[in-house]
């Protein structure tokens, strides 16, 4: 219970303690403290940027969405209508061709028939002079008959 | 426990002086064998088991502190990193709410005596013959282990805080204004006379009061362990007194231990928050 040098003693290593406090204890910890507030407002800051980016993207991918909607839907379209002019030219045109091989086939048929008449023509003579040999048995002359057989083979 | 040569008294006058190193009567340094010797050295006698303890305490504080403050991470803290934290941010709390101008010394201040008082006064709660039986069987008779139950001890610490206020004092105010702070109030009076006549009424109201701050702070510290350790030897006294008392005692040391854990965190905080209170007032003009 005396007071004596103790008190200075104490007094000493106080201002000791003190000072390696403030040195290597409290700066310290109070600069890490701070570092991790700046730290997590950056983070916070952070995730509210990445919400609101994140808003963003979607409303742009709703955009592009409903751009390519409309863009698919005009494809769609044209391609239709095209579908629709290919079949109309193709219906056309297998019409005309149709039309055209038709006319092709009966202008055919008529050369073939004019040929064919010709043809029978030239050797109905023949066949009617022969038919009428054979009827006259040789008493017929082609040659004194020939215009009673052309105008029989006019007649055709 | 009581050893069989001592009466009540005597082991309580035991358990209340200190390992004192001093002059001895016959003109050697050494350690005192008893309390009549310890009385006698004077001033110039060092009491070694507060010393000794104090510094144990202040080293085992500033090595955990500094250890968690070395490995300081800004990630996720852990165990110790978090309990240091936790306390820094308390104290840091604590200092921006009652410490309105700048210095960086004030909160370490207030942490070093926050946690330093806060250790010394939990030696409180060590069962009061653990330490002093075993530092008698390595044949040191006198040990008492709770350095806030010394008062040199708060004195000193007191005082430090004292000196630091004065210091801040006359920094901040100007030796002028430190003086005014003492003289001119808190009788005022616009007449130069009559001004002047008040000046020794001032000052010896101011001056009390000033040397009232660092006596108050460390009796009160000092005062309240002195009390708290000496109920401790009390109940310790009954354990002498038969088995029902010993028990008794064993209840009732429990039950002071326990109150004492208040007592002890109540004491550190109060020295603490005064000294911001009179680091603030050297600091901020009246």
């Amino acid at each position: 219970m005396n007071i004596n040098a103790t008190l200075i003693g104490q007094l000493i290593t106080f201002v000791v303690f003190v000072w390696f406090t403030q040195k290597y204890v409290w700066l310290p910890i109070i600069a890490a403290l701070e570092e991790r507030k700046k730290k997590i407002a950056e983070g916070l800051a952070a995730a509210d940027r990445g919400v609101h980016e994140q808003e963003l993207a979607q409303k742009r991918a709703l955009d592009s969405m409903k751009e390519a909607k409309a863009q698919a839907a005009e494809i769609v379209g044209n391609a239709k209508k095209r579908a629709d002019e290919i079949v109309d030219e193709a219906k056309d045109q297998a019409r005309s061709e149709g039309e055209r091989i038709v006319e092709a086939a009966r202008s055919e048929l008529d050369l073939e028939a004019n040929r064919v008449r010709e043809e029978l023509r030239s050797r109905v003579a023949e066949l009617a002079v022969v038919g009428a040999g054979r009827i006259l048995k040789r008493e017929v002359d082609l040659a004194a008959h020939k215009d009673i057989v052309d105008a029989l083979a006019a007649e055709i | 426990m009581s050893s069989d040569a001592l009466t009540s008294s005597e082991y309580i006058r035991h358990h209340l002086t200190n390992l004192t190193f001093g002059q001895l009567p016959d003109g050697h340094w050494g350690i005192a064998e008893n309390i009549e010797e310890a009385g006698q050295m004077g001033f110039w006698a060092i009491h070694v088991d507060s010393m000794f303890w104090s510094i144990l305490l202040g080293i085992l504080f500033i090595w955990g502190f500094s250890r968690a403050a070395k490995n300081a991470t800004t990630g996720v803290p852990s165990g110790l990193q978090n309990f240091v934290e936790w306390i820094v941010d308390f104290i840091n709390d604590s200092v921006r709410g009652s410490f309105s101008a700048k210095n960086a010394l004030v909160a370490p201040l207030a942490l070093t005596i926050f946690v330093w008082v806060f250790l010394m006064n939990l030696m409180d709660l060590i069962p009061v013959d653990v330490i002093p039986e075993i530092a008698k069987s390595m044949g040191i008779h006198y040990m008492k282990v709770v350095p806030s139950t010394d008062p040199n001890v708060t004195f000193g610490m007191a005082i430090a805080v004292f000196l630091l206020t004065l210091y801040y004092s006359i920094k901040i105010k100007g030796l002028g204004g430190f003086t005014g702070e003492l003289t001119l109030q808190p009788f005022q009076a616009d007449n130069i006379i009559v001004k002047i006549l008040l000046i020794p009424v001032n000052f010896f109201l101011e001056f009390v009061s000033l040397i009232a701050k660092p006596v108050s702070l460390s009796l009160r510290l000092f005062g309240n362990m002195y009390a708290g350790e000496m109920i401790f030897i009390l109940i310790a006294l009954m354990y002498s007194a038969g088995l029902g008392m010993g028990l008794f005692g064993g209840v009732l040391q429990l039950g002071w231990a326990i109150f004492h854990i208040l007592i002890i965190t109540l004491q550190a905080f109060i020295f603490m928050t005064l000294t911001i209170v009179y680091m603030d007032m050297a600091h901020t003009e009246h």
